[in-house]
């Protein structure tokens, strides 16, 4: 097979693979849209305003519904200090280097 | 037609030829390219599917949530209050909603209790999120015990797991009777946290809205829109995080692709003198040049956006889905349905392909209209 020849087989399998990932994405569309449907079912019966993606703070947890000055509720100069602010989880390693001020359990209440 | 396919043909032939020639450089710069593509499209397609997917699940939000302001902080609805409202044309249900946080010292979380008013739920009894579940190990008919903020035990048994299919607005609340909820939290009786409301005509929502905080200034009415807004804007920020850290890599990809496809090296310029001295003619050498960087690029842009397309909704976007999606203890698990954005595509597209298809042209052409004797001698 001549060089021009593959390389154009390759563009065109490249180009194909591009059509078939629209495709796809209309099939897992179909597949998946009970799972939003679900959601968005419960969200209408309950009334949920905010999905479950950040749950360290109130603020957080429902960022539509928190205070307009809520990095700043816990006192004046107080800026926002939950993780969700910066970019990714602190490593864990990290974490364990601080102790824990909140109320601790010996055994699972 | 034939012959101008097949002087094509040859033309791409040479230019193969010619990467091969300087195969290590050429595959390391379609790699990179390749890389680049794949991150930029990661992000693009994550960040759409995300945005598009909670705008869907938030569309039957209620219209509006009445909160109540003092010092500028939220406050409980006391009784009475809803009452005060009275009469708004268009308002066709108004209603307390309770609601609240609890933190699990065990697993080192907060839940959101709540006592949804259209849900049949015995006293003693709760329904708990997907995450829930998972984390304290529960199933339905096991009991827990969660120690309330005034020190007293109170035990429930679970009656049942909300969907996991539901798990994005799902995975931490904890639903229970209303007399269950005011007896953990020591609400007083008659107070609500909040208020929601549902207006027939979605064009009267703001009219609505501006009687409500003329009736009653200490409210802040929060609406649907507001919500999805809110959302956008989350996305589009942590879109925009990422796309800043990788501007520094963009940057170096551009002059890495500007020095390989502007700056014409000593052993380029020699073959494109040879090519002039054995009777190619400049078009030739500029078809020969445009073959070579739209071969690159569209392979490039191609196979940077496949494998971004697997990446994100076959294997969960693994490398960005902290960054994009943010953490939690009790985190959800959920797919996203692929819901792609032609126009930003065909931006990529355009983004990518085009500015190194031009970059390689411009000084091929100032090669090739010299004299081949100069181009030679360097």
């Amino acid at each position: 097979m001549r060089p021009a020849h593959r390389a154009l087989l390759l563009l065109l399998c490249l180009f194909a693979a591009f059509l078939l990932s629209f495709a796809d994405a209309w099939r897992l569309r179909t597949l998946r849209a009970a799972l939003t449907h679900e959601s968005a079912v419960l969200v209408e019966r309950l009334g949920l305003t905010d999905p479950v993606l950040f749950t360290e703070a109130r603020y957080t947890r429902h960022p539509s519904q928190a205070d307009l000055q809520s990095a700043f509720q816990d006192h004046p100069v107080a800026l926002e200090h939950f993780p969700t602010g910066s970019l990714i989880a602190p490593p864990a390693g990290l974490l364990e280097a601080y102790e824990h001020l909140d109320r601790k359990t010996a055994s699972p209440d | 037609m034939n012959t101008w396919i097949e002087k094509q043909r040859h033309l791409i032939d040479f230019t193969l030829a010619s990467l091969a020639r300087r195969k290590g450089k050429n595959l390391g710069l379609l790699f990179i390219y390749t890389l680049l593509v794949f991150v930029l499209a990661s992000v693009a397609l994550y960040t759409h599917a995300l945005r598009t997917e909670a705008q869907k699940v938030l569309a039957g939000t209620p219209e509006i949530v009445l909160q109540r302001l003092v010092a500028g902080r939220h406050d409980l609805i006391p009784p009475g209050y809803i009452e005060q409202i009275g009469r708004i044309r268009g308002v066709q249900k108004k209603e307390g909603r309770l609601w609240g946080y609890y933190y699990d010292s065990v697993v080192k979380a907060n839940y959101t209790f709540m006592a949804p008013r259209d849900l049949k739920i015995e006293r003693g009894e709760i329904i708990v999120g997907p995450a829930l579940e998972r984390s304290r190990g529960l199933a339905a008919g096991n009991g827990i015990s969660f120690r309330s903020y005034s020190g007293e035990l109170h035990t429930f048994i679970i009656a049942d797991v909300l969907p996991q299919n539901s798990e994005l607005v799902s995975a931490d609340l904890v639903l229970m009777h209303e007399a269950d909820f005011r007896a953990f939290f020591k609400y007083p009786e008659g107070h609500f946290t909040d208020v929601a409301m549902s207006v027939a005509n979605p064009q009267e929502i703001k009219n609505v809205a501006i009687k409500l905080m003329d009736s009653l200034p200490d409210s802040r009415p929060i609406l649907r829109d507001e919500v999805l807004r809110t959302y956008a804007s989350i996305f589009d920020w942590r879109e925009g995080i990422m796309l800043a850290l990788l501007s520094a890599a963009i940057l170096a990809f551009g002059i890495f692709a500007w020095e390989k496809a502007a700056g014409l090296s000593a052993e380029e310029k020699r073959e494109i003198g040879i090519l002039k001295a054995i009777g190619w003619e400049t078009g030739d050498v500029i078809k020969m040049k445009f073959w070579e960087g739209l071969l690159i690029s569209l392979t490039a842009f191609f196979a940077g956006y496949v494998a971004a397309y697997l990446h994100v909704f076959h294997f969960d976007a693994i490398l960005f889905e902290s960054v994009l999606k943010g953490w939690a203890v009790l985190y959800p698990r959920f797919t996203l349905p692929p819901h792609i954005d032609g126009l930003q595509v065909a931006t990529l597209f355009f983004f990518t392909v085009f500015p190194y298809t031009a970059a390689v042209l411009v000084p091929i052409w100032r090669a090739a209209t010299t004299d081949p004797d100069t181009v030679m001698r360097g």
